[in-house]
């Protein structure tokens, strides 16, 4: 059974329904790999050993009385940090929650237990998700399978280097700005935000809520399809949870054919600030697609000049409050100063200890956007970009089904690159943050190599609600490449290897 | 003109209840002088009828049943607790000894 | 603390304009708390209504209480009040360990209920029309408990918090300023407060016992000289528990910053506490520019936009107004002013009504519940509503005292047993022998036993004073312990002695 470890999940899913493999075997096979690997890529914080071969177990019983819950029963993954666990420590990338043991499970994973997805452990991540890198994790940053010099991407950067570096088949990250899909570009895998409010929020730590969202990070699109089946689906615990059902996703990834299907390419992401060979391979795969029949359409989205300002104001605001919460009094880390300390000062120490620098700024750039005299200049006229925004996506999708842009500005940088810089930092998000600034679902697939020979991306945006529009035009456009390309992006990344 | 002074900086962490040194004032002062003049675009782009959108999906009325559900219990409530006393959570004094 | 120095009140309100501001806070009673399932029950075991929502743990989120919602509208039709057609949830951001998100989740530009208005009559005669500025949903925090010193927040060692009452549903009705009420300033105060106590109470939409904190009022209290166009500084003082202290709060803010006005120096914008039992207010917390709450749109929370269907239904289902009812029953009751509002000021105007409706005359309605019934409770230290007496008692007791049955003694003592939990009226009488004895023939032999004993009486009664009966009558009693008619008794009396 070599090369099982490269399976994509829905191939290893028909292993275990055919009774080929046990969901021990496979887990077991993946914990081996992380255990030795995770020296190497530090994706996972916390491997959980134990607790997943149980569950493994548990679904080997399911499968075998013909009872498995879900495609995926017996397909071990990996799990964002941010997701509250109770079997596992969960950090959120932050020394303010080292050690925290949350009292209840966030709805994706109970979801996951409902499938009988073994879980392997929990992945790395920027602190509370804010960066593009996983360097401003408080554990220190997860690592490229494709160069361990290099940023994996972030924040979801953990699960993008498990996945790539197949320390697990497939995994969950969630995305505010381009968590999950900055990541899968840079490691040539997929990663897909649904549409906001398709997947439950509960118990995701919060960043921006009105910009975070749960989703799949995976090695294809029809993997990443099939995962959102398990994890997607109406929350009560989640006043902004869709109540209808958006339909099967992996019915959607399963229609391959471009013909006739009408791809917007957004002027003002089409052009300055990428890299040449990310804007080669762009370009390259618009004309993969005029070969194969789709229909190419230029939009014009003047307002996504302001998303970045807008999104660096929306969501600093959004998280100095969600992160209030993180005061020493019934949960997390307490630092006492010197002295006899009031509380007021055990908050603001425990609070300088336990949150690294870039939590900090925005926490503080985001209390001076609301603050008393600059609300209406910063936060609100955010708000209404946010209205601009929306309007030039709904401008473009009258005219295509789905619109393409590279996901990244860049392939994967080095460690330090831009960690002094916040500004470019923010500026990597360019092209990924526009549509969680108008909430409609986004995908980024593998789009050949380039600069460095690594991996670049291209995202596939769809109108709000229409993930299954994006979940074909994704499965049709990976289609194109691997065709072109012989194999899947991903089966060019070197082997890791431990010394 | 810069928009972020250091004593901005002082006192939007005080709001944020984070304790910052003279030098992290300083450096803090300076990154967020360049973001907000960067971000601050947002300013020419909207006019005062632009709609604001706080919610991405446009939904409304969004309620529960008024039924209880089971609580945690005091143990499970207070099992994360820095410090706890007779079933509470423990926090210093509030006020400052005067 | 010393008491500060005052004014006549007289001489106050002939200097100054008193300009007051009501906020009262009215806990409502749903069965659950505003953003959680957790029971709305606290004071029971700390930290057990309570669950990752409104312990404010990482990744719990909000999900509206839509009986309190409806209750809330409720409320705000009965203060004549617009209803927002499109009412958000924000957040108030500040730090305090009560308040287990360090943000309170409350309504802010776009309140439930607007613009209303409310007549509230005074002993007077005048009646007041209080404009109400808005009624919004709100939830409540934690309570804290203070350890070492002397219990109080100043000097303690350390404090304790329970966070069973966090997230309680809570609508606070704030009025505009009222200006013109001068010398009646404190007693419209209170008179306001009842009716809202009222107006709850009647629509069930809270327990509203303002000793339970079920309705609390922060009392804003400003002075200007008479003429003066700009408004005073205003002092703000904080959850005042009774009736009797709104009034007594408000007297003393305007003696107290007369005072200080007239001495020349300046009124401190601060909240003051209220301390019933010394009769003073002290200095809370200065008001200052560091109070920024950073209120913005709550993004957990979508929209309130109640339907006029709703609005309507709800219009139809609201009880007769307080005002209207009392003025209704006083003239169906043909009672006095005074009569009346005793009754009122005893808070007994449910009691005497459904005593009233089970056939009982107002006066005898009215006899019980503000004599004997209310001495009892002054005496057990409760609150009437607390003693297991109803109206049907009452109506009973006065059935058998109709039929003679009992007589005034043996009924009071009939209702201390129903008042000790001894059973119903008949068990109680019957257990206790209470009956009245109308054996004549016992009675009879009792009253010539006592003439004989008492020769000069009979001689006296022979002599036409009557009146002289009244000892025999006594002994009569005394021998029957108290169980005979003493109407019967003294015919009987009368008729032995002259035969």
């Amino acid at each position: 059974m070599s090369g099982l470890h490269k399976k994509p999940s829905s191939e290893l899913a028909q292993m275990l329904r055919s009774g080929e493999v046990t969901s021990v075997q496979l887990t077991e096979l993946f914990l081996d790999r992380a255990e030795k690997l995770n020296p190497l890529t530090n994706s996972f914080l916390k491997i959980n050993r134990q607790t997943a071969l149980e569950q493994a177990k548990h679904a080997d019983e399911l499968i075998q009385a013909g009872k498995a819950p879900s495609v995926l029963t017996g397909v071990p993954i990996a799990v964002k940090d941010n997701l509250t666990t109770t079997d596992a420590i969960t950090t959120a990338g932050s020394k303010i929650l080292e050690n925290y043991l949350p009292q209840y499970d966030s709805t994706v994973v109970s979801k996951l237990r409902a499938a009988a997805m073994p879980i392997l452990g929990k992945t790395n991540l920027d602190e509370f998700a804010m960066g593009s890198s996983t360097e401003f994790s408080a554990y220190g940053p997860s690592k490229n399978p494709w160069d361990l010099e290099r940023i994996p991407g972030g924040s979801g950067g953990g699960s993008s280097s498990a996945v790539s570096g197949f320390l697990a088949p497939i995994a969950i990250g969630s995305d505010t700005g381009g968590s999950i899909r900055f990541p899968a570009a840079a490691t040539g895998s997929v990663g897909a935000k649904p549409t906001y409010g398709a997947v439950s929020r509960y118990g995701l730590i919060a960043l921006a809520s009105s910009l975070d969202q749960v989703g799949p990070v995976t090695n294809d699109v029809l993997d990443a399809a099939l995962l959102q089946d398990v994890i997607a689906g109406h929350d009560p615990m989640d006043s902004t949870s869709l109540v209808d059902s958006l339909g099967q996703m992996a019915d959607f990834a399963s229609k391959t054919d471009v013909k006739g299907l009408r791809v917007g390419v957004i002027k003002q992401l089409a052009s300055d600030g990428f890299q040449p060979g990310v804007k080669a391979r762009f370009d390259e795969s618009i004309q993969l697609l005029i070969d194969a029949g789709a229909e190419i359409v230029e939009v014009d989205c003047p307002s996504f000049e302001y998303a970045v300002s807008a999104y660096y104001l929306i969501l600093p605001a959004e998280a100095s409050s969600n992160l209030a919460r993180f005061d020493a009094v019934r949960f997390g880390q307490r630092v006492l100063p010197e002295g006899n300390p009031t509380i007021e000062r055990v908050m603001a120490a425990t609070r300088e200890a336990g949150f690294g620098p870039e939590v900090k700024r925005r926490i503080i750039l985001g209390t001076y956007a609301l603050s008393s005299g600059y609300y209406d200049a910063y936060y609100g006229s955010a708000q209404k970009v946010r209205t601009l925004i929306q309007q030039d996506f709904a401008k473009a999708f009258a005219s295509a089904d789905v619109l393409i842009s590279p996901t990244a500005p860049t392939t994967a940088f080095k460690f330090g690159e831009k960690l002094d810089d916040p500004l470019a930092m923010y500026l990597n998000d360019v092209a990924t943050i526009p549509a969680n600034l108008a909430g409609i679902p986004g995908i980024s697939v593998p789009n050949g190599l380039a600069e460095n020979d690594l991996p670049s991306g291209l995202q596939i945006l769809a109108a709000a609600q229409n993930d299954g529009v994006m979940y074909s035009a994704a499965a049709g456009i990976e289609k194109l490449q691997n065709d072109q390309w012989g194999k899947r992006m991903i089966d060019f990344a070197p082997e890791l290897e431990v010394n | 003109m810069s928009e972020i002074t250091p004593e901005n900086v002082r006192h939007l962490a005080s709001l944020a209840r984070i304790l910052v040194t003279d030098e992290e004032v300083e450096k803090l002062a300076k990154e967020l002088d360049v973001i907000v003049e960067s971000v601050a675009m947002v300013k020419g782009a909207v006019s005062d009828d632009t709609p604001a959108t706080s919610h991405p999906i446009p939904m409304s009325n969004v309620y529960r049943e008024d039924v209880v559900k089971p609580s945690l219990s005091q143990q499970q409530a207070l099992s994360n607790a820095p410090d706890q006393a007779d079933g509470k959570f423990k926090v210093n004094a509030i006020l400052d000894e005067e | 603390m010393a008491k500060a120095e005052l004014m006549d009140f007289d001489e106050a309100i002939e200097k100054y304009e008193v300009v007051i501001g009501l906020e009262v806070h009215v806990e409502l009673n749903t069965n659950t708390k505003m953003f959680c399932g957790c029971a709305n029950e606290f004071g029971e075991q700390p930290n057990t209504n309570v669950c990752p929502v409104c312990l404010g743990l990482p990744g719990a989120l909000p999900v509206v209480n839509g009986k309190a919602v409806e209750y809330s509208i409720a409320i705000g039709l009965a203060l004549n009040c617009s209803i927002a057609g499109d009412g958000r949830f924000a957040r108030k951001n500040y730090f305090y360990p009560d308040l287990s998100k360090n943000f309170q989740t409350s309504q802010y530009d776009e309140p439930i209920a607007y613009e209303g208005q409310l007549e509230v009559p005074v002993a007077s005669g005048k009646v007041y029309n209080v404009a109400i500025e808005r009624a919004h949903m709100e939830e409540d925090a934690g309570k804290l408990s203070h350890v070492g010193g002397v219990g109080r927040i100043q000097g303690a060692e350390y404090s304790l918090v329970d966070f069973n009452r966090a997230g309680v549903p809570l609508v606070e009705i704030v009025t505009k300023p009222i200006f013109d009420s001068g010398a009646e300033a404190p007693e419209l105060a209170s008179a306001y407060v009842r009716q809202i106590r009222e107006i709850v109470k009647a629509m069930d939409v809270s327990d509203a016992r303002m000793e339970r904190g079920n309705v609390r009022c922060d009392a804003n209290v400003s002075l200007r000289p008479k003429g003066q166009q700009r408004l005073g500084t205003r002092t703000e003082t904080k959850n005042v528990n009774s009736l009797r202290s709104v009034e007594n709060a408000v007297r003393y803010e305007i003696q107290r910053q007369a005072a200080i006005l007239a001495a020349g120096d300046e009124i401190t914008q601060e909240t003051r506490h209220w301390h019933e039992d010394k009769k003073y207010t002290s200095a809370g917390r200065p008001k200052s520019d560091a109070d920024d709450y950073r209120y913005f749109p709550e993004p957990d929370l979508v929209p309130v936009q109640p339907t006029e269907e709703l609005i309507e239904e709800i219009r139809t289902r609201l009880p007769e107004n307080p005002a209207s009812r009392r003025a209704r029953l006083q003239q169906e009751w043909s009672l006095s002013d005074n009569e009346f509002r005793d009754i009122v000021n005893s808070d007994l105007l449910d009691e005497v009504d459904s005593t009233v409706s089970l056939g009982v005359s107002a006066q005898s309605a009215k006899k019980w519940w503000t004599g004997e019934i209310a001495r009892i409770a002054n005496l057990e230290g409760k609150e009437i509503t607390e003693l297991s007496v109803t109206p049907e008692d009452v109506a009973e007791i006065e059935k058998m005292i109709s039929a003679g049955k009992l007589n005034d003694r043996l009924a009071r003592e009939a209702l201390s047993g129903v008042i000790a939990g001894e059973g119903s009226v008949a068990e109680v009488v019957s257990a206790r022998g209470l009956e009245v004895v109308s054996d004549d023939g016992a009675l009879t032999a009792a009253v010539d036993k006592a003439l004989a004993e008492q020769p000069d009486v009979l001689e006296k009664i022979r002599a036409g004073k009557e009146q002289a009966a009244g000892a025999i009558i006594g002994s009569v009693m005394k021998e029957m312990r108290g169980q005979a008619d003493a109407g019967r008794v003294r015919e009987l009396i009368l008729e032995r002695a002259k035969s």
